[in-house]
């Protein structure tokens, strides 16, 4: 038992549980986005793989840090008008399409890469995102290191939590937004656009998976890997639910698994005898309960996955 | 050919020569209207009639081919909803265009504010709305969640939608659709208060007595053309019904018929909740070659009672004997196969599935006959002949064997329903709402149909909201009242007051009727 006190108190694992948590709050928010306008974004996975790979592409040919993330989130709103032209005015299954644009980015990541790095078999590194100490709140005990020691990309990730909660409750656009995704008829009897509502938030929420993405090559590992995403995206589809589609609960289930992930870490070097699998698919496990748990009072988007088509019902 | 409008009141709406096409289809052809300040029209015709379009149209939802729309002597520009509702047009949706997971206040405000604001005023809304509640007396709950709310209380939600955006010309599409008779009254008083505070509005039904009660003037649309136009205090119910379908339409009369064996007998049946209001001890017989009405506001019992002949529901205690005998089984497969045949209330969740064909959806009750079926392999080409035959008999219009179900307009969708059921040569027909939402013509035929049914010697239980229907068909008439039914009249002894204390629980009078016929017997 000492072990476990051991594990939780220690400040490098709450530490790492927000690190790990960044690109999982940035894809389940993307994920929200398109699913609150109705339209389901498998491509996830893919955009996620292409803002890592684009953001290190970029960073590795000279572009600052931030740069790289804008790049990255460019590339995301590219695709996810892709998506979205598929989608809303064609009306496509949402399914098929995702998973192909998953299918399409990530063998295209891996291609580019190949393209930018013919040769060499380590994959070469860029200077990541370094921690910043927020000044006064960094010297907290405790809570400082945890909280106020992360990179900035973290913190853009808690303030986007913050400013999507307030956008899509308390501003007009918001309300339009959710409306759209529960009868997008209503917003066009009122006067406002829902296919245009749908393709530009979709593009926003693509872009946000990339950034995702693109945390990951500019600030966790450094370098770029062509199966580095390893199914974060469809962690953020699963967490989306468990969130009930609301972005405060979104940032909870983003922690919850990141806790998840850095325990099991921890306990593969400390308990022996057990393969390590065991402990890599505890997270996945225990998210799966989660979900189970909290999926029951979900409040789906009632168009979701439906294309809306003017005059038709 | 136009009535003189009343000299005072100012034209607020003209639509002038009002034409639309979809591919070959003609959905309106050269349709002039106007409405005055104060004023209800109605805008009457079949379904299919081009009612619906012409809102549209009016409202910027379509573009026409040629015409223009004035509101208030402006001319609105075509397919632009926005200009529609700034210039104070406002439009109550047939199929609500409301969002079940948000609440009243949110689904009001919606689209209300500049988008880029960054702050709601949710408090100014709230108040706004609230102010609109009490001066209409259209009472909400600004924070209940739509999904909570009754039909009657959605529509409430989707007027005061449209008075929150200033609307001063409000289109109702078929608002009684969904409603009960007496939401259906209430509605048309706050009807009569809107106008009388200087509101225009058009109101769209095939409903005679709805336009009758409702309207100061009709129009009436035949085909996609304004066919006429009356002063309601000028024109009657046959007049309209004639102009609507473009001939005289008469309800079929009921022959006489001798009542033979009782088919079914329920005695003193408990049915719980399931969802709908549970059955406490319900006794009666059903014999051949009658129809037993049963009548009923809504929700007392009447979807449990279909249900439970139907197979959908076993009793929990009395006994429901089926030609006689207690039925191993009650459930759906073995009630088809017992021969009682099922006309359900909502043709669109229960009687069909949408994105099937139509093939598959005749021989949907059928399909391990051995008329469809062989070893688990559907014979295709007996289905197929079954379903071309249901088409050309029952006058399916529009339906293709192999086309989707969900394309087929309301009362042609029925048509099918009844050939399914009537060709399997049903001994006991459960008819739940058979002519609702359907037009004159429609009915006509829906109620030829269950007249030969019981010709033909079949018990029916109509079960019906609609008075006029039930008493035209019907050879003994029971009310349903909170999972009871009261005793049975002979339809000659039905008038509105016998029938009124009937619904509404109080059975002395009928006991005695019951009482005389039996004696009579």
């Amino acid at each position: 038992m000492s072990v476990l006190f051991d594990i939780l108190s220690s400040v490098g694992m709450w530490e790492a549980v927000l690190r790990i948590a960044t690109p999982l709050i940035f894809g389940t928010l993307g994920v929200l986005l398109c699913e609150r306008v109705g339209v389901l974004n498998l491509g996830i996975e893919g955009i996620m793989t292409f803002g890592a790979m684009v953001g290190w592409l970029s960073v590795y040919n000279g572009a600052d840090l931030w740069t790289g993330m804008l790049v990255a989130a460019a590339a995301g709103a590219m695709f996810g008008l892709l998506h979205a032209l598929m989608t809303v005015p064609l009306g496509l299954s949402q399914h098929v399409t995702g998973l192909g644009i998953t299918l399409f980015a990530s063998s295209f990541s891996y291609y580019l890469f190949r393209l930018a790095v013919p040769t060499s078999s380590s994959p070469p590194t860029v200077e990541p995102f370094r921690p910043l100490a927020v000044p006064v709140l960094s010297d907290i005990p405790f809570l400082g290191p945890v909280l106020f020691t992360q990179t900035p990309p973290t913190y853009l990730a808690l303030v986007l939590v913050a400013l999507l909660a307030w956008g899509l409750y308390r501003t007009p656009l918001g309300l339009a937004l959710r409306m759209t995704g529960e009868n997008p008829h209503a917003v066009d009897a009122q006067g406002i656009d829902p296919v245009r509502l749908r393709v530009f938030t979709i593009m926003a929420g693509s872009a946000l998976m990339a950034m995702g993405g693109a945390f990951l090559t500019l600030a966790a590992f450094n370098s770029f890997f062509p199966t580095m995403v390893q199914g974060r995206g469809w962690i953020c589809v699963a967490l989306v639910v468990f969130a009930s589609w609301k972005p405060g609960r979104a940032l909870l289930g983003a922690l919850l698994f990141a806790f998840f992930d850095a325990f099991q870490l921890r306990l593969q070097t400390v308990v022996d005898g057990v393969p390590y699998q065991l402990f890599l698919m505890l997270p996945y496990l225990l998210s799966i309960l989660a979900l189970i748990l909290m999926a029951r009072r979900a409040r789906v988007p009632q168009a979701l996955m439906q294309p809306y088509r003017r005059g038709e019902r | 050919m136009s009535p003189p409008a009343s000299p005072t009141a100012p034209r607020v709406l003209d639509l002038d020569g009002i034409t639309k096409r979809f591919g070959p289809v003609t959905a309106n052809e050269d349709v002039s209207l106007h409405l005055d300040r104060g004023e209800i029209v109605s805008l009457l015709g079949e379904n299919g009639a081009g009612k619906t379009t012409l809102m549209s149209i009016l409202f910027g939802q379509y573009t026409a081919d040629a015409g223009t729309v004035r509101v208030e002597g402006q001319e609105l520009p075509p397919g632009k909803p926005r200009a529609a509702i700034r210039a104070g047009v406002g439009m109550v949706h047939q199929h609500f265009a409301l969002a079940p997971n948000l609440t009243v206040l949110e689904n009001v405000m919606t689209g209300t504010e500049p988008l880029w604001k960054l702050r709601s005023d949710r408090a100014g809304g709230r108040a706004r709305l609230m102010a609109l509640s009490e001066k209409f007396g259209l009472k909400v709950d600004p924070d209940a969640r739509v999904s909570d709310l009754s039909v009657g209380e959605c529509q409430r939600v989707e007027v005061l939608k449209a008075l929150y955006n200033d609307a001063r010309i409000l289109i109702l599409d078929e608002p009684t659709a969904v409603l009960t008779a007496q939401e259906a009254e209430g509605l048309f008083s706050t009807l009569r208060e809107m106008a009388q505070k200087g509101l225009s509005l058009i109101f769209i039904s095939h409903k005679l007595h709805e336009v009758m009660s409702a309207s100061d003037r009709v129009v009436v649309l035949r085909r996609g053309r304004v066919v006429a136009e009356r002063r309601t205090s000028q024109t009657s119910k046959e007049e309209l019904a004639s102009l609507m379908v473009g001939r005289e339409v008469k309800r079929p009369a009921r022959p006489p018929s001798t009542p033979g064996r009782v088919l079914l007998e329920a005695a003193d049946v408990h049915v719980g909740g399931r969802g709908g209001a549970s059955l406490k001890g319900v006794s009666f017989r059903l014999h051949a070659g009658e129809t037993l009405g049963i009548i009923g506001v809504s929700g007392n019992g009447q979807t449990t009672l279909a249900g439970l002949v139907s197979g959908l529901h076993a009793p929990d205690s009395g006994s429901l004997l089926i030609d006689g005998q207690t039925p191993a089984r009650h459930d759906v497969p073995h009630a088809i196969a017992a021969g009682i045949g099922r006309i359900p209330e909502d043709r669109n969740a229960e009687g069909s599935i949408g994105d099937m064909t139509t093939w598959e959806n005749a021989v949907l009750e059928r399909i391990w006959s051995p008329e469809f079926s062989r070893r688990g392999m559907v014979k295709r080409a007996a289905a197929r002949a079954a379903t071309e035959a249901i088409i050309r008999d029952y006058d399916v219009r529009g339906a293709t064997v192999e086309g989707r179900i969900r394309l087929l307009s309301g009362g042609n969708m029925q048509k099918l329903i009844l050939g399914r059921v009537l060709n399997a040569g049903p001994d006991i027909l459960v008819a739940a709402q058979p002519s609702r939402g359907l037009d004159e013509g429609a009915i006509a035929g829906v109620h030829e149909r269950l007249l030969e049914a019981r010709g033909r010697g079949a018990g029916v239980l109509l079960i019906s909201e609609d008075l006029e229907e039930v008493i035209g068909l019907s050879d003994r008439i029971r009310a349903i009242v909170n999972g009871r039914l009261s005793p049975a009249i002979p339809v000659e002894k039905a008038d509105a007051q016998t029938l009124g204390l009937m619904m509404a629980g109080d059975w002395s009078a009928a006991a005695a009727l019951e009482a005389e016929a039996s004696h009579a017997l």
